[in-house]
């Protein structure tokens, strides 16, 4: 190679990395709810999160989107990636909906990465290259997954269910990029056919022996023996692991030291799948300083490795609850039969009392996208007044056509009404029907989620949350339910 | 404006079984009712100029009511509209008689739940986004009772005690009406144990789901004198339909609007203006005990927050000062929704004409019905005023 060539090339080399790219702002999402030893049938000492019955990757990946951009201009996002090994469709993006329901401009780039637990780690590389190459300027992304394993079996014990979204960005970044390393290798060791319900493993010998110890082992020294790192460097690493015994294990192989490995929380919420990865590096985040060296490795046919360098602005950016919020702000079932009645695996009687669930019209939902998936309601230009949904003629003064579109869906609201339905014919029975007040003006009536009984009154503050009506006809009926405000204790 | 007070006359009326009615289909039932009334009027299938046909899920058309009458080619419109279906079949035929369109008519008012093969109502909605909640009639009420009783400091076991008293009245009236579907007395202790369906409401908080029919004729007074002399005069008509649904913020729940616009209406219509005083008796939309409390203070018999206090005081049992629902209401006699306004307009009829057996008032001469259907804030509402002859 001639000496201009050289030189060439590093000058390019040194402009690219003049387009810094990192973290602005992160968030996360942790369901509600825990199986935990205190539940009746779960035979396990650990607890794990389980998402609600009208909970999946597609609502919780809102959830920690609205947790990250909190406080954000929503209309700086350029792009939007969703990882998930468990998207509702087969054919249909997830990551529009996402986008919609996170109120973002309709000029953006949306991708869904899937089909691997490495996509998560994937798709924030993705995000880091459009920055660095300039094409967007910052870039949402959220890994969010509900992988579920055989009931009772080892996959279902270890599992939890959660979401992680970071924006990636050019400016006032929390943590810088530091590098990255991809090893790629097609590897039977964890898979789920289309049409599967439960994820399946080949023998255990195998997998954890040539498959998790050996590509793990490859991508890390491969990462460090590219940037010229030793382990030592690493301030802390937020590293994939089917479960609790292999996490000490293959850290202990890499050469961490205890105090250098991220709290996998395994006795907390488990493996959330793609979205593991990202949540611990959410946590990294929420216990960082300034100039840590933090490191994610994903697994999955293959091992993403991908560093940041936390920047003095860590900790000026307020996230919302992030994963410590929302872990704090848990509750365990009762029993295991809650949980099996919310993932079908335990089939119940309740849905065969009502006349069968008729298909959404297609064409209803697209017109009322703005409404019922933005959740926008208006004010009126003449009197001001707060309405949900938006009407052509004002509920007050009566104008015609002159209102201002308001997101409501990030707006806290008290109870005004409320009702426990019986006989509605819901999983979570009785099925509280709630007449919400929004703090800026607006009312709507709504299902609650995520609620105990006795903790439904009037004046309870409650925030919207989106959630999954119903499967009808292949169609996964997204809208908002109130629930109560999330908040750690 | 002119009104409608005593420009039309009931000269005949009908009223089949209510109940599960499972040996008969909604002809049947519809047969039933009308063939009283032709009796009781004294006229034949022939005579009817002109008919309308009220119900919500039975029928799509008018065209099954000349089917099972063999009416021979008149004009027959099917009426919906709510919980109000009848009265607005009814109301609709009045307005024919009163133009002086037809001479006589038929309004009839019928439906068939039964068939469902559901508890409830299993009423099909129209196809749409498919993401407003479902709320369950009994669910539409309980969130009036909730806000009901935290607005007035009721608590929880002082309210539900109020309600029972009501389902309680209703059922000991029901005993007295051999058409009714459920004809026996259930104790206030029963109704407040009830097993819950919607909180606050128990199961003996909400009316029966039923099968039935009922009929009306409808003439001229003029014409009803060579009928027979004790024909029924209607003295007042209202419908009022919300429009706001619940999007204001300012609606509290613990009144009904559509219930005060449309009593307004009719009341403005009839000359009433002291209804407690001048309404002899009252059959008004229980479809939850909730709903009756509420209608005392939305039709101007009770104070604002303050019914408990009649209801307390046996105001409205059949000895009391405004006797309400005389034949048990929709708790008992049964709620087939397209038929119930009608089958209210009957028990008024029966009353003035002082046919009501057991269950008989004192000389009653002014007797209104009240329905109420639809969604919260956006209720369609329906009060009608019937009178005896000068």
């Amino acid at each position: 190679m001639t000496a201009t060539r050289l030189n060439s090339l590093l000058s390019q080399r040194i402009a690219r990395r003049c387009n810094l790219a990192g973290i602005s702002s992160y968030g996360a999402y942790v369901p509600r709810y825990r199986l935990g030893p205190e539940s009746a049938g779960w035979e396990s000492s650990n607890q794990r999160s389980v998402a609600n019955f009208d909970e999946d990757s597609v609502s919780m990946a809102v959830a920690a989107g609205i947790d990250c951009l909190n406080g954000q201009d929503r209309d700086i996002i350029d792009g939007l990636l969703f990882a998930t090994t468990t998207p509702p469709y087969a054919e249909k993006q997830c990551a529009s909906i996402i986008a919609t329901a996170l109120d973002l401009r309709r000029d953006i780039f949306t991708a869904d990465i899937t089909d691997v637990l490495r996509a998560g780690t994937t798709a924030l590389k993705s995000a880091l290259d459009s920055i660095v190459a300039g094409s967007a300027k910052n870039v949402l992304v959220i890994a969010s997954d509900s992988r579920q394993g055989a009931p009772k079996g080892e996959a279902e014990r270890n599992s939890g269910d959660g979401a992680a979204a970071f924006i990636i960005s050019s400016e006032d970044v929390i943590a810088e990029q530091a590098g990255s390393h991809t090893i790629t290798e097609n590897m039977m060791d964890t898979w789920r056919s289309a049409g599967d319900p439960f994820v399946r493993s080949w023998e255990d010998r195998f997998a954890i022996e040539e498959g998790l110890e050996r590509i793990l082992a490859e991508a890390v020294s491969g990462y460090l023996e590219k940037e010229g790192l030793a382990v030592a460097d690493v301030s802390k690493l937020a590293l994939y692991s089917p479960d609790a015994r292999r996490h000490v294990q293959i850290a202990r192989q890499l050469g961490f030291k205890a105090e250098q490995v991220q709290d996998p929380l395994f006795g907390r919420m488990g493996n959330t799948g793609a979205a593991f990865p990202l949540m611990l590096l959410a946590a990294a985040l929420e216990d960082g300083s300034p100039d840590q060296l933090l490191l994610t490795v994903s697994y999955g046919d293959g091992s993403d490795v991908l560093g940041f360098k936390t920047t003095g602005h860590i900790g000026k950016s307020g996230h919302g609850l992030g994963v410590f919020g929302y872990l704090d702000s848990g509750k365990v079932l009762d029993s295991y039969e809650t949980y099996a009645k919310w993932r079908d695996v335990w089939l119940t009687d309740s849905s065969s009392r009502r006349p069968q669930a008729q298909s959404p019209s297609v064409t209803a939902l697209w017109r009322e996208s703005e409404q019922n998936i933005r959740f926008h309601g208006a004010s009126c230009n003449q009197c001001g007044y707060l309405q949900y949904p938006a009407q052509r003629v004002c509920v007050e003064c009566h104008a015609m056509d002159d209102s201002t579109s308001v997101r409501l869906s990030d707006k806290p609201g008290t109870i005004f009404t409320y009702s426990l339905d019986y006989l509605a014919g819901t999983v979570d029975s009785p099925l509280a029907i709630v007449v919400v007040d929004f703090e800026p003006g607006g009312r709507t009536l709504c299902m609650m989620t995520d609620r105990e009984v006795d903790e439904v009154k009037i004046g309870l503050q409650v925030e919207m949350s989106f959630r999954k009506l119903r499967v009808v006809n292949g169609i996964h009926n997204y809208y908002w339910k109130a629930i109560p405000r999330r908040q750690s204790k | 404006m002119s009104g409608i007070k005593d420009r039309v006359a009931v000269i005949g009326m009908g009223c089949s079984k209510f109940g599960e009615r499972w040996d008969s289909s909604s002809s049947d039932l519809i047969i039933e009712a009308a063939h009283e009334a032709f009796q009781d009027a004294g006229i034949e299938g022939k005579d009817v100029q002109a008919a309308w046909l009220g119900t919500v899920g039975s029928f799509r058309t008018g065209q099954p009511l000349a089917a099972a009458l063999k009416l021979d080619y008149i004009p027959i419109t099917r009426v919906e509209n709510a919980c109000a279906t009848a009265t607005d079949a009814f109301r609709n035929a009045c307005y024919a008689v009163a133009a002086g369109i037809y001479d006589i008519v038929l309004a009839v008012g019928v439906e068939k739940l039964k068939d469902s093969g559901f508890s409830g109502l299993a009423v099909a909605e129209p196809a749409g986004a498919d993401v407003n909640p479902p709320v369950p009639p009994p669910s539409q009420f309980a969130l009036a009772a909730t806000r009901y009783f935290h607005e007035h400091g009721i608590s929880y076991d002082d309210g539900k005690m109020t309600l029972a008293q009501i389902a309680s009245k209703n059922h000991h009236n029901g005993t007295m009406s051999p058409k009714a579907h459920f004809q026996r007395e259930v104790s206030v202790e029963q109704v407040a144990n009830a097993p819950m369906v919607a909180w606050p409401l128990g199961l003996f908080d909400c009316c029966g789901v039923s099968d039935g029919a009922a009929a009306a004729i409808i003439t001229t007074p003029e014409i009803a004198k060579t009928f027979r002399d004790d024909y029924v005069l209607v003295k007042g008509l209202g419908l009022s339909v919300g429009a706001y649904g619940i999007m204001r913020n300012d609606w509290d729940f613990t009144h009904f609007p559509e219930t005060v616009r449309a009593s307004q209406a009719a009341y403005q219509e009839a000359g009433v203006t002291d209804p407690r005083k001048e309404i002899d008796m009252a059959m008004v939309h229980d479809c939850f005990t909730i709903t009756e409390l509420i209608i005392y203070e939305d039709l101007g018999f009770s104070f604002k927050g303050r019914a408990s206090e009649d209801v307390a005081a046996g105001t409205f049992t059949l000895e009391g000062e405004v006797p309400v629902n005389t034949d048990g209401g929709l708790k008992c006699f049964g709620h087939p929704i397209g038929a119930s306004g009608i089958r209210m307009i009957y028990e008024v009829y029966k009353q003035l004409q002082g046919k009501a057996d057991a269950r008989q008032l004192k000389d009653p001469t002014l007797g209104l019905t009240h329905n109420l259907g639809g969604r919260p804030g956006s209720f369609t509402c329906s009060v009608a005023l019937f009178g005896t002859r000068d």
